[in-house]
């Protein structure tokens, strides 16, 4: 089983379909297999394990993750907007390896040891280098080979290589997609950065559906709708903050986006402010909201189209609130949530999130499989199952406040902050208190008139319960994520703990 | 008789039709115009399909069996069609799912 399989199909039914790049003059499966066959020669001949990609969002991205599927090597993205020092180190840990970089990313890489460079305009225009291309059909068959290494962008310690293995990522397409099922007409727009899993599955989904991939090197939300625009782009997957920043945009210009079908998002925690304010503004879209890990090949649990319709239309506030869910498992994915004793949790009762399924990958180069003896994998996100089988995330377990014994969810607690109408951004996250072990305290992001303090902890004891109300709350001018849009709670907390004022009694 | 297991391919010996699992283990008799499949690789091939299994098979298509206990997605698709154990594979069509990436 290689990657390879995906594109050789769809190169055997859409040859002629461009699979990156714009209607006219993209580069189509059929050139892609020739690329893809230049380069695995490339790799071979210099018998490179590894190929390293330090570049943004464009068509040398499926040309080097198929390419290297082909030579036997691993794809592996890294993050190009580290400062130098990082990326060298974590060059150096990938090493040796062919480097594909742009030609800024050539530079900063430059005399990393066991690095052979290439820039990519160079690649995509001479994929083999002079080497001999690969010959139809001779990839590894090797299902274990390993596929793709990620370098976690966890919001906790020093990078993690997540190991994905060719079976992992063949079996989440073959169950999750129907292959060939795109309509001629349709582009996805990618702008998710190449070293989130996100990517790695939407490259894979849209060759083996058929689907025009538009790469947006810089994102920008103006740049992003624009393209959206000129190119006739149909699906779009963005990561909250995306989202949310597009939203903004569309509502200052006053404009809707019509033409666009599919709004898929995911990879953070989304605010159900901003996804009823993105169903206006994508008239036209069916939503998905997916919920996965670079562990998993990403999407494990889902929401679709029309959970979003129904749940948006319902009167009753609990199925409304069903639209803050990750949805249900995708078939061929288990989902158990246990206690800390390793109990299934009871329906509403919260605990760790676990998952099972061919997919799931749970290893790391370093430290090897992760998964127990029964092929579940800890997720160490929080989270509850409801009585119709929805998964709740309520956040990672390291953020959850736990107040007199009493575990709570910062995302509920941020959720009720941002029903007022002034509350921009929030999050919630627990410090030290003598009394209750741990304290809520929250960070406001409000325009004006601003509410006051009190008026949160009115609005949060009214939707919640006396024990959710913020001890602290801290009105700032922005909160700090990482570079995919994950909330560093972990960041305020250590902020306001190693600040002796802020202790609370 | 093959083992079925989700990520195992096997490829026909009369046709250039070949699976990969999705779903199912256990056992099987699965076979491609008339001959048992053989794991993908394993063999050169032979002969043609029967003509009472020549319907052929289709890129990409899932096949399945009557009562959903095995599916079969076709890799590679040839002249030969697929039973198990005796009964025509049907492609089943699924209510597909929406995309999440």
């Amino acid at each position: 089983m290689n990657l390879m399989m995906l594109l050789e199909m769809a190169a055997t039914a859409m040859g002629d379909r461009v699979a990156v790049g714009p209607s006219g003059s993209g580069i189509t499966c059929d050139d892609l297999m020739g690329r893809a066959a230049g380069l695995a020669g490339r790799l071979r001949a210099s018998r490179s394990e590894r190929l390293l990609l330090c570049g943004e969002p464009g068509a040398i991205l499926p040309v080097s993750l198929f390419g290297a599927a082909w030579g036997g090597a691993a794809y592996v993205p890294v993050n190009y907007r580290l400062p130098d020092d990082d990326l060298r180190a974590l060059a150096e840990r990938a090493s040796p390896a062919l480097a594909v970089a742009d030609s800024d990313g050539a530079a900063r890489l430059a005399g990393v040891d066991g690095l052979e460079i290439v820039e990519q305009d160079s690649l995509l225009a001479d994929p083999s280098g002079g080497a001999e291309a690969a010959d139809p059909g001779d990839w590894p068959a090797d299902p274990d080979a390993t596929a793709v290494l990620l370098y976690t962008s966890g919001t906790s310690g020093p990078p993690k290589a997540a190991v994905l293995r060719h079976r992992h990522l063949v079996s989440y397409v073959f169950s999750t997609v129907e292959f060939a099922s795109a309509g001629p007409d349709e582009a996805h727009i990618m702008a998710v950065p190449p070293y989130h899993v996100a990517s790695v599955a939407a490259q894979l989904s849209q060759v083996y559906s058929g689907r025009r991939i538009v790469p947006l090197a810089k994102f920008d939300p103006e740049a992003w709708i624009d393209l959206v625009r000129d190119q006739d782009v149909t699906h779009v997957m963005l990561v909250p903050t995306m989202l949310a920043r597009i939203v903004d945009a569309l509502d200052r210009r006053g404009e809707k986006l019509e033409a666009v079908r599919f709004v898929s998002y995911g990879g953070g925690k989304s605010h159900r402010a901003v996804v009823e304010r993105a169903l206006d503004v994508f008239p036209a879209a069916g939503f998905s909201h997916a919920y996965g890990l670079t562990e998993t090949s990403s999407t494990v649990c889902v929401m679709g189209p029309d959970d979003h319709r129904r749940w948006a239309a319902s009167d009753d506030p609990a199925e409304r609130a069903r639209l803050s869910s990750a949805g249900r498992p995708l078939p061929g994915v288990e989902v158990s949530v246990r206690g800390r004793d390793g109990t299934t949790a009871g329906t509403g009762t919260a605990g760790e999130i676990w998952v099972r399924g061919e997919q799931v990958a749970g290893e790391y180069a370093d430290g090897g499989s992760q998964l127990d003896e029964d092929g579940w994998f800890c997720t160490r996100d929080s989270g509850h199952l409801d009585e119709a089988g929805y998964l709740w995330v309520h956040g990672r377990n390291d953020d959850i406040i736990i107040r007199g014994g009493e575990n709570m969810s910062p995302g509920e607690i941020e959720d009720a902050l941002l029903t007022h109408p002034a509350v921009v951004d929030a999050a919630a996250f627990g410090v030290p208190s003598r009394e209750w072990g741990e304290e809520v305290a929250v960070c406001v992001v409000a325009r004006s008139p601003a509410p006051t303090a009190d008026d949160l902890r009115e609005l949060v004891r009214a939707r919640l319960r006396s024990s959710r109300v913020p001890a602290r709350v801290e009105f700032v001018d922005d909160l700090p994520y990482n570079d995919t849009g994950k909330l560093l709670r972990r960041e305020l907390r250590s902020r306001h703990a190693s600040d002796p004022g802020s202790q609370v009694d | 008789m093959v083992e079925l297991r989700p990520g195992a391919r096997f490829q026909s010996t009369v046709c250039a039709t070949e699976v990969i699992v999705v779903k199912g283990t256990g056992s099987a008799e699965l076979t491609c115009g008339g001959e048992p499949m053989v794991p993908a690789g394993s063999a050169e091939r032979a002969g043609e399909p029967s003509a009472d299994a020549s319907d052929g098979t289709l890129l990409g298509k899932r096949y399945g069996d009557g009562d959903e206990t095995v599916e079969v997605l076709c890799t590679k698709a040839g002249a030969g069609s697929l039973a198990l154990a005796g009964v025509a594979m049907a492609v089943k069509v699924t209510k597909p799912l929406p995309a999440s990436d």
